[in-house]
């Protein structure tokens, strides 16, 4: 690659690459993120590929292979460009017909995704529900971009924000047009980014000031930044850039999770590339502004997206929050002033600049603007990431985009924020999700998960795996996270074995309010919320545990016994099921369990296909 | 010079005073576990906790690291500190019932129940003994390992270390395994600490004007004989 000499070179090179682009070409997408090789993209792209040598369609069928489009319940997914086609759960046979069906351009009816309320199927993506509701500003890039490919991100907009910036040459109206575009933090805390940036920008440049993306992602079932980081890296990388033209920061880290290799790859392929093309290190695009950016991989701590656990971490110490302050702002890694962002704070950065700050505050409500990158999974049709504007209500989330519940069981609650935020209980559905609402409900913004739990979740069973989490995950320096969390779980372990009294109720509130005051850090001071949130909206649901010593939702296995009802055909599916033969019966008899043999896996309900196994 | 407030008294410290150095020097005890004079402040053990703040935004804070600020209003005997500082001594009673020094904060504080499951552990992991270790010793013979409930004190690897010189520092600082409490009833975690029995040698009137500095007190090797 030749290093780009000028902002001129890099103006020239995109217009170089747009016009390149032959719009007639029809274009294979495959996501191929960390969720799509795992159901398999992997094996579709060797089919593509396989296909257009074979078939010598090389220059009459493009492919592209980008990072997760969003729709991961239906990966892997195909979306045929420039029409917009999108086909869910491709498989190895139907991929050779796709192919097939482009050369020809042709659409493949059997193979669209079906809308279940209409019963018909939808051709464009864009038409599917799921899509149709959202404000995709982050996630669309996704599939334009192949993340192994600068020039697709410098064909797609890529850098042009940056560009823009070093020719205005004003580091001052950098940060002034951050703040004027009410961007928050998007790690959780909800921190206005600009008044972040402008804090630091103040801070004397004695030693160098350092800019980290916070990449470390822990939460269970969260996983939009990992979707940012493996899709594309270089807004990130562009988004920092910019950071540093603002703040006179010289250094840059991104710190990611070992648990995300394909992140990580792809993150190393881009500062390589990057660097190469001139775009980071010295003399950025010959206007000789430097700042370098490094990688840095996480071990594998919780904690350690907490900021100063995190700073600790990058200096190769114990990853232990500190007190604050000084904050990192005054005093953070290796002693010098740091600005720490979440990956998707960064992302949003080169949009802001590309649609000016009046543009972005226009997305989302007044005091957070902007959109928000939710992960939505657990008993909900659509499972994936979905990215609203901040101020939609959780009912649209829930049910608008998510398609409501999976099965019969009516959807009970969301939990929000991760595993230190709190569930939201269905009639609660009309709030809003921005900062201030969601905090006054118990719960927290965090950095986006969405968990939907519906009438076959125990909410004690809830709490108690959350708070078996964090007491794992505690650092475990101050007392009162790492023993409260440790008693919290004792306890929840009880009442979920039929040990609870009712005194623990009040006592387990009283330790919850305390841990949530006495810790140092902010996995402490939210750690509580799984069990407060549970306490103030299901309490009924601990009280049945304690004094009827009965489960409603049939979770907590020590209080529920399976058995078998008339509708028992004799089929025998359950009793060659059954792992441990607990089930006897003839053929075309009614079968019964042994309440002694029964460990109470769940085997014999899920084989059953005539609802006969009762659990009570 | 910084100004602030303690408990509604004026105070100014030079500036980098903690908020603990401050009370203390101005008379307002504030108990403590982790800290110790000439070792960093690290706000492991959180007794220490006071309210900072007004209002809404009033929040606790561990005062041995908590450096004073300008017009900051701190609170070191709130109703919400005190409520905290009982929980706390509750926890540790459930974890570590045998050390004197947590059985006599806790009759200081009247905590008169402990209402979780009892544990008999040694270590409240305060890391005295790690920076007793490293900052007066030179030493950096142990160190904190593993998180959450599996932390613990010990050398690298559980391999004798080259570098200790078995000073017994470590010992000697540390609140839990120290001076161990011989109270009588074991499944009960309150034994009434000595603090709450009237020493015999201040009853006598003779001595009505002086303070015993016997620490620890002697009173309860008295009475069992």
């Amino acid at each position: 690659m030749e290093r780009l000499k000028s902002i001129d070179d890099l103006l020239l090179l995109q217009d170089r690459l747009i016009a390149d682009r032959d719009l007639t070409i029809p274009t294979i997408v495959i996501p191929a993120g960390t969720c799509g090789q795992a159901s398999g993209a992997n094996d579709l792209i060797r089919i593509t590929k396989r296909e257009l040598l074979n078939k010598g369609l090389t220059n009459k069928i493009h492919l592209r292979i980008t990072g997760c489009h969003g729709f991961c319940q239906m990966e892997p997914s195909v979306l045929v460009e420039p029409h917009g086609t999108f086909y869910p759960r491709v498989g190895l046979k139907e991929m050779v017909r796709v192919v097939e069906a482009v050369a020809k351009s042709e659409i493949l009816e059997d193979l669209l995704f079906v809308d279940p309320e209409t019963g018909k199927p939808v051709e464009k993506q864009s038409d599917i529900p799921f899509f149709k509701k959202q404000v995709r500003t982050l996630l669309s890039r996704n599939e334009k971009v192949d993340p192994i490919r600068i020039f697709d991100s410098i064909e797609n907009r890529g850098y042009m924000a940056m560009a823009k910036i070093l020719s205005n040459g004003n580091p001052h109206w950098v940060v002034e047009e951050v703040k004027a575009s009410g961007l928050r933090g998007r790690g959780g805390a909800g921190f206005p980014t600009g008044l972040k940036w402008e804090l630091l920008a103040k801070q004397p440049d004695g030693h160098g000031k350092v800019l980290v993306c916070n990449g470390d992602e822990g939460d269970p079932g969260a996983y939009m930044d990992r979707s940012v980081l493996e899709g594309n890296p270089h807004l990130i990388i562009e988004g920092m850039i910019i950071g540093a033209y603002g703040t006179g920061a010289k250094e840059g880290v991104v710190y990611v999770r070992n648990e995300y290799p394909l992140a990580i790859k792809h993150l190393t392929i881009a500062l390589r590339q990057a660097t190469d093309l001139g775009l980071l290190g010295e003399d950025i695009l010959g206007t000789g502004f430097n700042f370098d950016i490094k990688l840095v991989r996480g071990a594998g701590a919780f904690v350690c997206g907490e900021e100063t656990a995190l700073m600790r971490s990058i200096e190769g110490k114990i990853g232990e929050p500190c007190q604050r302050p000084p904050f990192p702002v005054q005093k953070g890694v290796d002693g010098k002033p740091t600005l720490i962002n979440n990956v998707e704070t960064w992302a949003n950065i080169p949009i802001i600049f590309e649609s000016g700050s009046q543009g972005f505050i226009r997305i989302g409500k007044k005091e957070t603007s902007g959109t928000k990158i939710f992960s939505l999974v657990g008993k909900i049709k659509n499972t994936g990431l979905v990215e609203v504007p901040m101020g939609i209500t959780i009912g649209e989330v829930v049910n608008g985009i998510g398609g409501g519940p999976v099965e019969k069981a009516r959807i009970k609650a969301v939990q929000t924020g991760g595993p230190s935020g709190g569930c939201i209980p269905a009639n609660m559905f009309d709030l809003t999700i921005d900062y201030e609402s969601l905090t006054q409900a118990g719960s927290i913004m965090g950095s986006g998960g969405m968990i939907v739990m519906d009438e076959n979740t125990c909410m004690v069973d809830v709490a108690r795996y959350f708070m078996n989490f964090l007491k794992d995950e505690s650092c475990g320096k101050c007392f009162t996270c790492r023993k409260g969390t440790q008693r919290m779980y004792e306890i929840l372990d009880d009442i979920t074995r039929g040990k609870g009294k009712l005194a623990h109720l009040d006592l387990l509130e009283e330790l919850a309010h305390v841990v949530k005051d006495t810790t140092m850090c902010g996995l402490g001071q939210t750690a509580p919320n799984p069990v407060l949130s549970t306490l103030s909206y299901f309490r009924d649901e601990y009280i049945e545990h304690i004094e009827k010593k009965r489960c409603p939702a049939g979770v907590c296995k020590e209080l529920i016994n399976y058995s078998i009802n008339k509708n028992c055909t004799g089929c025998q599916l359950c009793l060659r099921t059954c792992p441990v033969e607990a089930i006897t019966g003839k053929k075309k008899e009614c079968h019964a369990i042994d309440p002694e043999k029964c460990i109470k896996c769940g085997a014999c309900k899920a084989a059953c296909k005539f609802d006969a196994i009762d659990v009570k | 010079m910084i100004n602030f407030c303690i408990n509604g008294l004026e105070v100014s410290v030079e500036e980098g005073t903690t908020l603990l150095e401050a009370a203390r020097f101005m008379g307002f005890p504030i108990p403590t576990l982790c800290y110790m004079d000439g070792l960093s402040p690290y706000g492991a053990c959180r007794l220490c906790v006071v309210e900072i703040g007004d209002g809404p935004k009033a929040k606790l804070v561990s005062s041995c690291t908590y450096p004073a600020e300008e017009g900051l209003r701190i609170r070191t005997a709130s109703s919400r500190v005190i409520r905290a500082r009982k929980m706390i001594l509750e926890l540790l009673l459930a974890s570590c019932p045998q050390s004197k020094k947590i059985q006599d904060l806790a009759s200081v504080y009247e905590v008169q129940q402990q209402r979780f499951r009892q544990e008999y552990e040694n270590c409240i992991l305060c890391g005295l003994c790690t920076r007793m270790c490293e900052e007066q010793m030179m030493a950096k013979a142990i160190g904190f390992r593993g998180r959450g409930e599996k932390r613990s004190i010990g050398t690298p690897f559980n391999m004798q270390s080259d570098v200790c010189r078995l000073c017994g520092a470590c010992m000697y600082v540390c609140p839990a395994c120290q001076l161990r409490c011989t109270y009588t009833e074991p499944e009960k975690a309150i034994c009434g600490a000595c603090a709450n029995l009237s020493p015999p040698c201040i009853e006598k009137e003779k001595f009505d004007d002086m303070m015993c500095y016997m620490n620890p007190c002697v009173a309860c090797e008295i009475k069992k004989d």
